[in-house]
């Protein structure tokens, strides 16, 4: 190799080099606190994207005097070690526990920067990781790129029982529910009124149904709404002090059940079902064409296939 | 600030738009600057057929499919006089073929499910009785990997029972005619997926009460397991009955009737 095209390749690979070091991946954490003792990250209000790697969720922590409960851990490595950061910026208390409320990759993909014997989740959470963990993070790859570099699927090994737990002065109810996936953990803290829902529950944004279960879902939304919170923490979206967005998720949820079973039994084609004008009061909700497409793609193909056995007489 | 994705994906953006300047005929201003459009035109294609690009061969799917196992597709053919046959092909697909149908009554537009292994454009080439291809199409992009997956039905025994069953319903239409829509159980397999053979329905005819043929399918690989597929019955053609008969490429029958 000439001299000439040595140095140019060393441009090159210093060019390559800066490039890589200007994208610092710099999730600019900021907790803001909801109540006493208690801290929520909001994510935006968007789809994973380069621009946001992957911060599109809200995860939050508790302080105690027995230590930090952490809820969620983001979608990447980067994240959880960011949100480590952010905690210790907070409190010199160590993190004793890390919840991943489902198994959805934004809610886990940040439990390397914990430590494993702090991780915990319910049993078929921990399942539904180890099952789709490795396709959630390969997705995330493609999604996100540079932002999840180091980022491997870490499954809690500690399974949660439902019930009551007492941390540092905190009376806590981990509450098993399902609907948005076959596993949905939330978490009440009798002591603040704080309710951390998890995805059971978006605010202003239309929720995703990659494993949604719609009537088992809306039967957890009515549960939440029994509380009695102060504070409510959806999965996605701004943190809210009534129960407006679990009422919205509900009429969200209600809409979408209806319509496409309305689709599937007045014999639309899938291209058509996708065609559909959203109802106005929907529109506002961020990501809603998106999310309604997914939907239609997860959910249709089931109410097409009790549409075509419904005459009671299938062929043959 | 640049990252080095976006400048590998400009360079890529300049090499397809030469690649495009590249192909001479009939029909070289690919209204979906697909650099592969030149291949489909000589693979699919007779080389003394005309084929044309037009907008009146009309082809709806999402413009972003987020499964690839079972991307919905409509085509619809009717604001052309007198067609005769319809081939759908997706020109990024290890197996651009999907599917091709013949209206012998029915109305000139079919909807079915595909499997895609990327990003493509997915055309559909209606040929008029002059004897001209006219080619519409859309491009739809996913994650891919649908092509290369095994179906479902081929991990489990259960289907082996129900090869080959439908299930069907038939609804008045408010513009007048029936719709048909059904679904035949079948694994469509490809033949990519390691160790799978191809395995998938080759071919299905819809006919009114009286065997009088309505529509003729013939369908390959890219085929969505369990298909499903809507053909649309103007009115003069519109029967007490409809029956469906096939086979697939391991020669299984497919037989059932549609009752209203
Ligand atoms: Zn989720």
């Amino acid at each position: 190799m000439s001299r000439s095209a040595r140095s140019l390749v060393a441009l090159f690979t210093l060019g390559w080099a800066l490039l890589l070091a200007a994208a610092d991946m710099n999730y600019d954490l900021r907790p803001v606190r909801v109540a006493a003792d208690t801290w929520v990250l909001t994510g935006l209000n968007e789809d994973f994207s380069f621009k946001n790697g992957g911060n599109i969720v809200n995860t939050g922590f508790i302080v105690t005097p027995a230590g930090v409960l952490v809820i969620d851990s983001g979608p990447s490595r980067a994240y959880g070690e960011q949100l480590r950061r952010a905690i210790a910026r907070i409190t010199d208390k160590p993190v004793v526990m890390v919840l991943n409320t489902h198994h959805h990759p934004d809610h886990f993909l940040g439990n390397q920067a914990f430590a494993p014997d702090t991780l915990a989740a319910l049993p078929e959470t921990i399942h539904g990781i180890h099952s789709e963990g490795g396709g959630f993070n390969e997705n995330m790859y493609r999604l996100a790129g540079d932002w999840m570099a180091g980022t491997e699927v870490l499954a809690p090994t500690k399974p949660l029982t439902p019930g009551p737990l007492e941390l540092g002065g905190h009376t806590l109810e981990l509450i098993a529910l399902k609907g948005h996936t076959g596993a949905d953990l939330a978490i009440f803290d009798r002591s603040t009124g704080v309710l951390f829902a998890g995805d059971l529950v978006f605010h202003d944004r239309a929720p995703t149904t990659p494993h949604a279960n719609i009537p088992a879902w809306q039967a957890s939304l009515d549960q939440l709404d029994t509380l009695g919170f102060k504070v409510l923490v959806p999965g996605h979206g701004p943190v809210s002090l009534d129960a407006g967005p679990i009422r919205q998720t509900r009429a969200w949820l209600t809409w979408l059940d209806k319509a496409l079973r309305q689709a599937a039994e007045d014999g639309l084609d899938m291209t058509e079902a996708l065609a559909l004008d959203l109802p106005a009061e929907f529109r506002r909700l961020a990501v809603v064409e998106a999310e309604y497409r997914r939907s239609v793609g997860q959910l249709f193909p089931a109410y097409e296939l009790k549409a075509l056995s419904h005459s009671g007489r299938p062929a043959q | 600030m640049i990252k080095p994705h976006a400048l590998a994906a400009a360079s890529l953006m300049l090499a397809c738009s030469l690649a495009l300047a590249a192909p001479k005929g009939d029909a070289q201003n690919d209204p979906l600057g697909s650099h592969n459009w030149s291949y489909m035109r000589k693979d699919l294609f007779p080389a003394t057929a005309r084929v044309i690009f037009d907008e009146r061969v009309k082809v709806s799917a999402p413009l972003t499919a987020e499964n690839p196992m079972n991307v919905p597709v409509s085509v619809d053919a009717a604001a052309l006089p007198g067609v005769t046959e319809v081939l759908v092909f997706a020109d990024l697909n290890p197996i651009a073929r999907i599917v091709r149908f013949g209206p012998t009554g029915a109305h000139p537009g079919l909807g079915f499910r595909i499997k895609l292994q990327q990003s493509s454009p997915v055309r559909a080439a209606a040929r008029t009785a002059d004897g001209t291809w006219h080619v519409g199409g859309t491009w739809v992009n996913t994650t891919g990997g649908g092509c290369t997956l095994p179906s479902a039905g081929s991990a489990s025994p259960e289907w082996q029972k129900r090869l080959g069953e439908v299930s069907s319903r038939v609804w008045e239409r408010k513009e007048g005619g029936e719709r048909i829509r059904l679904r035949i159980i079948h694994p469509e397999d490809t033949g990519l997926a390691a160790g799978i053979p191809a395995f998938y329905i080759q071919a299905l005819d819809v006919a009114d009460a009286q065997g009088k043929a309505l529509m003729h399918i013939e369908g390959f690989e890219p085929l969505s397991e369990n298909p499903v597929f809507t053909v649309d019955i103007p009115a003069a053609r519109a029967s007490t009955g409809y029956q469906v008969s096939g086979r697939d490429n391991n020669g299984n029958a497919i037989s059932a009737t549609i009752e209203k």
